[in-house]
């Protein structure tokens, strides 16, 4: 295998073997698959749809449920594939993250057997695209007061509204879309060539440019009455499924900065600047080691978050804890990268620039830092600075 | 037609080794280790023969330490049936003494076919899997490339590598073989693979008595590279280059 991690505080001698086993497997595909393309591909403004069927096939999408053609792993085994998907690039971490914690889980969760039964053996296989539509134009971080309605009528619901922002949107075979109803917010599953949904994508980004992002629209569109997920209740069920996307993205971002750290510290050993390494100066040595301390720190707190949420003890305030942290842990190692590699951290021949753009959508979705700050800081104040009480 | 895997732990092909303070072993301290590659391929072949139908069973049997069921779970994830370690209780053995405890393991297994890699890439002897034949007076094939088939009674056609070409062998079992970049393409472990080696069996025994013929005595880094030197950049340097090459080398 050609990449070792930076594990400073000999992290993985805290896993499993099974997890080890994981790791080393994603590691290697991610090294042989996404790593040689993967900027090409952004570039391009593309994702590259065979990974979606390999990830399928290596067990890596919705790894840690139970049953339907899922591997039915722990969540440290999620959390690394998290991590190793996104040493290549945040945009492909999504897309599993996406198909796994935001459409495979509600199915799960809150699906009827049937429901089940037809989605999730596809969607683990990699053979069928999903996606998750709760942002709207004008409601980010406040979800619930979404316009976006499903009206029940005779023979089943008929839905209008619009939702942004939809990873995978225009890719998806089925999409999970939250909407309000007269018992409150349901899920439904709304599947392609429904008449009267359309989709359409997002031009113009410059971050996670090898992921689809779209809008969806809804037109007076007929769903049948068995479209709703049943055992969805109310918005909660919503941020449940946010809740486990957070998890990965907690350790995806350790990918992240993991990838910009070695090159960082490569460059420090090599580039020479008034006939010494530039690793040779104090102040480059000092940013090589607040990153390796920030990536440390972030290691182990995923991995307390990852053995809570095995164990069953997990609290969603902690997720957002590390959410929070380690997104922005990542993209201040890709900016120091960036900075360390002089001009030459400007172009894609390098990681740090793309990585750096890419936490830039990381940052803001599944929660903004901040929206992650202000849960945090009503869990221990008890006040809600949040603005939606 | 039973296949036995010898599988080698070893330090990943990227790890900076050390030599451990006996300066005879190297230190583990942050080193990862992995399957030796050409064991890979060897597994990988085996495991495609099984899923072809030509062999029943895939055994794989390492001599390494307690944690290498590490290396054995993961070739029961890629395919393999069940694993034996043998416990290593040495900080050296000789390519003798390892194919001695190997050929006794292997006399119980009682497989058609043993594949080995045509080396392991830590010690590089490149002797053991001609020593396990020679032991077991089994029939040997190195340097296998491809295999084409079974032939009678479990024959099988090979292909080696040899200088500038490849030849045609029919070696009948009970055989080795050595397995050669070419022969396959290792996968990656699946997570269903990795579920299902967790419940595959895994005996864990130690070697059969044995003696090196063959001492190590001491470990050492090669010399470090003295310093390049940068004569210029582009066309400018060109002179200089020329200068030195013809001058100071005389290679011109
Ligand atoms: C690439 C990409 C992919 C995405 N994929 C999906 C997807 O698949 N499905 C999906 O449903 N959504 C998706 N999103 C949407 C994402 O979840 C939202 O962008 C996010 O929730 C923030 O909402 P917003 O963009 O409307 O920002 P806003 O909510 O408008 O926030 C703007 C700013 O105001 C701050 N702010 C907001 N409220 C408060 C407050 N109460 N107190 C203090 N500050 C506040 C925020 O922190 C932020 O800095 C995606 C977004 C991106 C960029």
């Amino acid at each position: 295998m050609a990449y070792e991690s930076p594990d400073f505080y000999g992290v993985d001698e805290l896993l499993t073997e099974d997890e080890l086993l994981v790791r080393d497997s994603v590691r290697g595909w991610v090294e042989e698959r996404i790593v040689p393309d993967v900027a090409e591909h952004f570039k391009a403004g593309v994702f590259p749809l065979e990974l979606a069927r390999e990830a399928g096939e290596l067990g890596l999408l919705g790894a840690s449920l139970e049953g339907y053609g899922c591997a039915g792993m722990g969540d440290v085994v999620y959390g690394l594939i998290c991590q190793e998907l996104e040493r290549g690039d945040s945009g492909i971490r999504s897309f599993c993250s996406v198909q796994g914690s935001l459409v495979m889980y509600p199915i799960h969760a809150f699906g009827s057997e049937e429901q089940k039964q037809k989605w999730l053996p596809q969607l683990a296989a990699g053979t069928a695209i999903g996606c998750f539509g709760l942002t709207e134009p004008d409601f980010g971080s406040d979800p619930g007061g979404m316009i976006t309605t499903a009206k029940p009528t005779d023979d089943g619901w008929v839905m209008n509204g619009a939702k942004m922002w939809i990873t995978n949107g225009t890719l998806a075979d089925v999409a999970v879309v939250w909407a309000k109803t007269p018992d409150g917010i349901r899920g439904f599953l709304v599947e392609k060539g429904t008449p009267g949904y359309t989709t359409n994508d997002i031009d113009g980004k410059w971050s996670l440019r090898a992921s689809v992002t779209s809008e969806l629209v809804f037109d007076d569109c007929h769903l049948p009455k068995d479209a709703i997920l049943p055992k969805s209740v109310g918005l909660k069920n919503a941020l449940m499924c946010l809740n486990s996307a957070r998890f990965g993205i907690a350790w995806g971002a350790i990918g992240a900065a993991q990838a910009c750290y070695d090159e960082a510290l490569t460059h420090a050993k090599t580039r020479i600047i008034y006939g010494k390494p530039i690793g040779r100066f104090q102040m480059i040595q000092h940013k090589l080691v607040e990153m390796l301390t920030e990536i440390t720190k972030a290691q182990l707190l995923a991995l307390r978050l990852g053995r809570l949420k095995e164990s069953g003890k997990l609290h969603h305030t902690q997720v957002s804890m590390a959410k929070r942290n380690n997104v922005a842990m990542a993209l201040e190692c890709a900016r120091t990268t960036r900075d360390i590699l002089g001009a030459s951290g400007i172009t894609d021949e390098y990681v740090c620039g793309r990585h750096m753009a890419n936490l830039e959508s990381v940052i803001t979705y599944e929660g903004t830092h901040d929206i992650h700050m202000l849960i945090v800081g009503m869990e221990i104040t008890g006040l809600n600075a949040l603005g939606n009480e | 037609m039973k296949i036995v895997v010898c599988l080698k732990r070893v330090p990943d092909t990227t790890a900076k080794i050390k030599p451990a303070a006996d300066g005879r072993t190297v230190d583990p301290q942050g080193v990862e280790f992995i399957i030796s590659p050409y064991d890979e391929i060897a597994l990988e072949k085996a495991v495609q023969l099984k899923e072809a139908g030509t062999a029943t069973q895939v055994t794989v049997l390492c001599l390494g330490p307690a944690n290498a069921t590490k290396e054995l779970r993961k070739a029961m994830a890629i395919g393999a049936d069940d694993a034996v370690l043998l416990t290593e209780d040495r900080d050296f053995r000789d390519p003798a003494a390892t194919a001695e405890v190997l050929a006794a393991a292997l006399t119980e297994l009682a497989p058609d076919v043993v594949f080995c890699g045509w080396k392991a890439i830590d010690n590089d002897s490149a002797t053991v899997a001609g020593m396990i034949a020679a032991r077991l007076d089994f029939a040997y094939a190195s340097f296998v490339v491809g295999i084409e088939g079974v032939e009678g009674q479990n024959a099988l056609r090979v292909r080696r590598e040899v200088e500038g070409t490849e030849e045609q062998v029919l070696v009948p079992a009970p055989c080795v073989l050595t397995a050669q970049r070419g022969l396959a393409e290792p996968r990656f472990a699946s997570l269903k693979g990795i579920m299902k080696a967790k419940r595959k069996p895994l005996e864990t025994k130690a070697p059969a008595d044995a003696e090196n013929a063959s001492d190590l005595v001491a470990l050492q880094p090669p010399p470090p590279r003295a310093a390049g030197r940068i004569l210029g950049e582009g066309a400018a340097g060109v002179p200089e280059l020329v200068r030195v090459l013809r001058d100071d080398l005389g290679v011109l």
